[in-house]
């Protein structure tokens, strides 16, 4: 679900059709009916946006037919656990969860938590950063807890206030009947798959759920994901073989750049940025994330030794290791609001690598506007792509909005080696490191971004040298040491994996991030890396075939943390360490031995026995129970009810899409009461349920073309593939429209209108939804102004309306209108937009 | 030639058949293929031209074009079917395009394959009609001029490599190898698919008695081959010569019977 796997993940789509060869039973569930859709054994179609709709009937489903793995559910979630008192459902609240304030639209999340938790302890330091629009990234989420025991339960899981009986109450009104009336799917075609899913768990058998960004890019897209977890954690998917939530990510290596902190409010290893305004001691900071129990309980060794790899010798103990150098947080600093501040004159330079915004982000016109107000913006790309030259060429230029003589953005384009051009680690969806050597050099002036990056420091400091200026301190102090070799002084990417791996008193590599100490004696650019450097050899660099290895393929490359490929593997083990079945084996208890064994490096304490209990006073790993998998948290238990770390619920509730043609079916309250809609005239959005938009657009990637087109409309065997920017469009709707095969449409929303040629396909079905026809639009979004193949983007449709939790933008679905034939040109083309209903969301709200 | 039987060719050394499998069953219409092998055998673009026609854009088989992915979208009774297919020359058991070259421009290799030298062919055009597949054409682009087709990637395989399109195919849609083994390994997958209650797969181009003798490229259909633009019964075009001459020599014979009789009849004036 959320997933066109075959298309967009074709390489790791081989298998799922291996698995088919072999038995498994593959289902699709999707607004489309896509390539993927063709390969799997069955086909269920539904709205987009009603994801959690479907999601939670399978919920109730299991609930209801009592299908939950027992013993799973009761030992290795928390389940057994009783919430507060205080805390109230959104089946009292009409949609609602407990502590919300409709004036600021966030959630005091202090009632949500584990019965009989100290008050200020409850949701701990982190509740200070949920203010709109702020997220205090990662880390430890569950308070601090004595001894690592939640401190009230019943193991009967009868108690009315216990997380089970609270979750099956919650999800009891996502019935069959509802989630056909909200999703537009039979309640035959639901039923297949909730009864399929039940079938594929216990002892025996397991199964696995995908996911990409068509779950993630919406306004409710971290509880989509989150009822996935519920689901998977009730049927004892997790840590076992054939289980899991494969999050396929966007492109190579978004893992690896989300665990490199490529997001603003989170450092290297997820360890959380400091807000300037909260924290101002190292002292706070550490104990304001940190937590009594479970691994998180070492985030002082994380963060002290990543101190150390920033600022080497300069960080010492009387210094807090440099914590004052550290940049920090005052607001939010995403990249919507980046671009919000770059039309407000607030951001005036930007570095932009490897992203095409003025494409590929929602609302990409804003986008262009924004790139246009700066003074100053640098692009590394392999060619010149349309967030570089909006100047010349943006369609703003023809309706009148952007004159090239009056933007005054000095925009430098420097030219970038590709993958092959470079050394360097890809770190994809299973958190495996890949090595990649450079096999040619990279032509002319283009270099890699290592280099850029390094080189620009160098000179920074360089010319920094001789200042006394306490701001200039943060990048004086800086360990910017590198080896470097060949012409264009390259620097080592092997030493930089060495130093993200760090290393110990002894200057040698470390070899798992237990080994860290808060004492500034070791290093380590981000801990759940550590150990990918081990015994000094580049363990990424392993390329042994699986042919020649075990059914875990453990030395071909190497995943994080600790070298495991199947996280929370304890749990494919019984309470007893026995495995749960011969079928299921992969790790265990070797009675004899004393230790935990298995296929795969076990992710858990080696020695600690499963009948382990946490003595009182334990703390860290030690009060982690032998029969608690879940080694994060500081229960060790699978959250099937989020006590924290949430903005807008500690359980998924179906929202509506903020831009929809319907009401909720299932509360009073229509769409996520915290999304975050950003405010801006430049921005405004589609009514709900405005006759003038009565489809729903979504948008998505072609196997063709690579995201915002750079690296493919630039490519003749790839642009002739799909050479034109094309929208789909069910028979039904090209009837009501006009519309014809082949010809052209005009797509409206309160943001701009495209043109497009029109594929009109039965792939598209017209859904039955509330008594009546909905019909839907699909818009790849590849195209732009620039390239071999050129055309207006997608993107441009889309508001800026963002998930509250990680602030990505709702472009899976969203409200239009469709007319038959080519856009208006010029200054007619805002004309026909303003006769459009839009709105702007109250400035003052955003700025909250 | 039987189907598997490799043959003598120039004096190199016979090597067992090879060539290939495609199941489209677990084809994912990715294009791989045809980009793979327009990378490696610098195939040129051929024209940026939206067809409209599901997601094929790329339409047929041609000099410019020797991996071709086929999309069918199909309403059934019991859903929607979206058929892909990877389309490739059949390197023919009796290669029509290899009969009728006059400039011995198409050989076949030690593989049993079928290739096209572009610097001997002078671009007739005799092939392009003997291919009952459509597969041959001519390309007119920068002054080349000459025929131009899928050559099983021959100067990959005789370096042990596998055809580009093979190896960049991630499903294993398109098998590559020794033609005797990818035909067994082609009805084992026949019969699996019929177990599996999906009566309307069949093979195609894995009879030798078919009208080109079998080819060098078998394909596990889904549907009957027209639905993937593939004809139904292709015949070799000079598969019939000998007997064409057989006629036309007898009728030959007779006319000069006829001619000799007259002449004799004249001397008796």
């Amino acid at each position: 679900m959320g997933s066109n796997m075959a298309e967009n993940h074709p390489v790791g789509f081989q298998w799922v059709m291996e698995a088919k060869l072999r038995g498994a039973k593959t289902m699709h569930v999707d607004p489309r009916f896509t390539r993927t859709s063709a390969l799997c054994d069955s086909y269920v179609p539904i709205r987009a946006g009603s994801d959690i709709a479907f999601l939670g009937g399978i919920v109730n489903y299991i609930f209801e037919h009592e299908r939950w793995f027992d013993e799973y559910v009761r030992h290795y979630t928390n389940a057994p656990v009783i919430i507060d008192e205080r805390f109230e459902d959104t089946e009292d609240l009409d949609g609602l969860f407990s502590g919300f304030d409709p004036e600021k639209r966030v959630y005091d999340t202090s009632s949500w938590h584990y019965a009989g938790l100290p008050e200020q302890e409850t949701a701990g330091e982190r509740s200070k950063g949920q203010t709109k629009g702020e997220q205090s990234g990662h880390g430890a989420q569950a308070g601090h807890m004595s001894s690592g025991e939640p401190p009230e339960e019943d193991g009967t899981l009868q108690h009315p206030r216990c997380v089970f009986q609270i979750l099956k109450r919650h999800f009891s009104r996502y019935t069959p009947k509802m989630v056909a009336e909200i999703c537009g799917c039979t309640e035959e075609q639901f039923l297949e798959v909730a009864e399929a899913m039940c079938e594929n768990s216990g002892r025996e058998r397991t199964g696995a759920v995908v996911y990409s960004v068509g779950w993630t890019q919406h306004t409710v897209g971290v509880q989509y994901i989150r009822t996935a977890a519920i689901i998977q954690l009730l049927l004892g998917n997790i840590g076992r073989p054939g289980g899991g939530i494969m999050a396929l990510r966007g492109h190579a290596s978004i893992q690896g750049s989300t665990d490199m902190a490529t997001l603003y409010n989170i450092l290297p290893g997820y360890l959380p940025m400091p807000h300037g305004k909260e924290v101002s001691s190292l002292q706070e900071y550490l104990e304001g994330h940190g937590a009594t129990t479970g691994r998180w309980a070492k985030f002082p060794t994380y963060s002290i030794s990543q101190l150390k790899a920033f600022y080497g010798a300069a960080a010492t103990k009387e210094n807090d290791y440099c914590f004052d150098l550290l940049p920090k947080i005052s607001g939010d600093h995403a990249t919507y609001q980046s671009a919000l501040d770059m039309l407000d004159g607030k951001v005036k330079g930007f570095f932009l690598f490897g992203e095409n915004p003025g494409v590929g982000s929602a609302n990409a016109k804003l986008q262009r506007l924004a790139l246009a107000s700066l003074d100053w913006l640098v692009v590394r790309d392999f060619f010149e792509i349309e967030s570089a030259s909006f100047w010349h060429d943006a369609a703003e230029l023809e309706t009148g909005e952007l004159k090239t003589d009056e933007i005054g953005t000095e925009v430098f384009l420097l030219p970038a080696a590709s993958h092959v051009e470079k050394d360097g680690s890809f770190t994809n969806t299973q958190r495996l490191l890949q090595w990649h050597w450079k096999a040619i050099e990279p032509p002319q002036d283009c270099r890699s971004d290592l280099s850029f990056t390094y080189h620009l420091g160098r000179r920074i400091r360089e010319k920094l040298k001789d200042s006394t200026d306490p701001i200039d301190r943060g990048i004086l102090a800086l360990d910017w040491e590198y080896a470097t070799s060949g012409e264009h002084d390259e620097p080592s990417a092997d030493q930089v994996l060495r130093e993200i791996n760090g290393v110990g008193p002894d200057g040698k590599a470390l070899s798992k991030y237990q080994e860290l100490r808060d004492d500034g004696s070791t290093s380590c650019g981000c801990w759940i890396y550590c150990g990918a450097f081990k015994g000094e050899e580049n363990q990424a660099a392993r390329k042994k075939p699986r042919t020649e290895q075990g059914p875990v393929p453990s030395e071909w490359g190497w995943s994080w943390p600790s070298n495991e490929r199947i996280l929370y593997n304890r749990a494919s083990a019984d309470p007893d360490g026995k495995p749960w079945s011969e079928r299921k084996k992969y790790v265990w208890w070797d009675e004899e031995k004393k230790e935990w064994t298995g296929l795969d490096c076990p992710d858990f304490t080696p020695d600690k026995a499963p009948d382990y209990k946490p003595p009182d006073g334990a703390e860290g790993d030690d009060a982690i129970r032998g029969d608690h998998p879940f080694v994060l948290q500081a229960d060790g238990r699978g959250w099937l009810y989020a006590a924290a770390g949430l903005m807008d619920g500690p359980m998924p509730t179906h929202y509506e899409p903020h831009e929809s043609p319907f009401d909720n079916l299932l509360y009073g309250q229509r769409a996520n009461p915290t999304a975050q809609l950003l405010a801006h005239k430049k921005n405004r959005f589609n009514p709900a349920k405005d006759e003038a938009y009565p489809y729903v657009v979504t948008s998505y990637r072609l196997t063709e073309h690579h995201t915002a087109g750079a690296m493919s409309r630039n490519l003749e065997y790839l642009s002739e593939l799909q050479p034109e920017f094309f929208i789909e469009v069910s028979p039904e709707l090209a009837a009501e429209r006009k519309l014809e095969h082949g010809g052209w449409a005009t797509v409206i929303t309160a943001r701009t209108a495209i043109e497009a040629r029109v594929m009109v396909t039965e792939r598209l079905k017209p859904l039955e939804i509330q008594g009546r026809k909905l019909k839907q639009v699909g818009v790849p979004y590849h195209w732009g102004t620039r390239g071999l193949t050129t055309g207006d983007a997608g993107n441009d449709l889309y508001s800026i309306a963002l998930d509250p939790n990680v602030h990505i933008q709702e472009v899976k679905a969203a409200t239009c209108d469709v007319r038959a034939g080519r856009r208006p040109r010029g200054p007619a083309l805002l004309e026909l937009v303003a006769s459009y209903p839009g709105y702007e969301e109250a400035a003052s709200d955003a700025a909250r | 030639m039987q189907l598997g039987d490799g043959q003598t060719t120039y004096g190199l050394q016979i090597q067992p058949r090879m060539g290939f499998f495609t199941d489209t069953s677990v084809c994912i219409g990715c294009k791989a293929c045809e980009v793979a092998c327009k990378e490696w055998n610098l195939v040129p673009e051929d024209g940026l031209v939206w067809s409209g026609n599901s997601y094929d854009n790329t339409g047929e088989l041609s000099a410019n074009t020797w991996r071709h992915v086929a999309f069918i979208e199909q309403q059934l009774d019991d859903g929607m079917r979206w058929l892909m297919s990877s389309d490739v020359c059949k390197h023919c058991t009796h290669a029509g395009c290899l009969d009728v070259c006059p400039t011995g421009a198409i050989t076949r290799t030690e593989f049993g394959t079928v290739v096209i030298q572009d610097d001997v062919c002078n671009g007739c055009g005799y092939c392009v009609t003997a291919c009952p597949f459509g597969v041959i054409s001519k390309r007119e682009i920068d002054g080349d001029g000459g025929m131009h087709k899928c050559t099983l990637c021959y100067d990959r395989i005789e370096d042990g490599l596998e055809p580009a399109c093979a190896k960049a195919c991630p499903t294993k849609s398109i098998q590559f190898g020794p033609l005797h083994e990818l035909l067994e390994r082609a009805h084992g997958r026949l019969e699996d698919l019929h177990e599996a209650g999906v009566d309307d797969a069949c093979l195609y181009g894995a009879n030798e008695d078919d009208g080109v003798g079998g080819m060098g490229s078998v394909f596990l259909l889904l549907d009957e081959p027209e639905v993937y633009g593939l004809p139904p019964d292709p015949v070799d075009p000079t598969r019939n010569l000998g007997t064409i001459w057989g006629a036309a020599g007898a009728a030959a014979a007779l006319l000069a019977v006829g001619v000799a009789f007259a002449f004799v009849g004249g001397g008796d004036d």
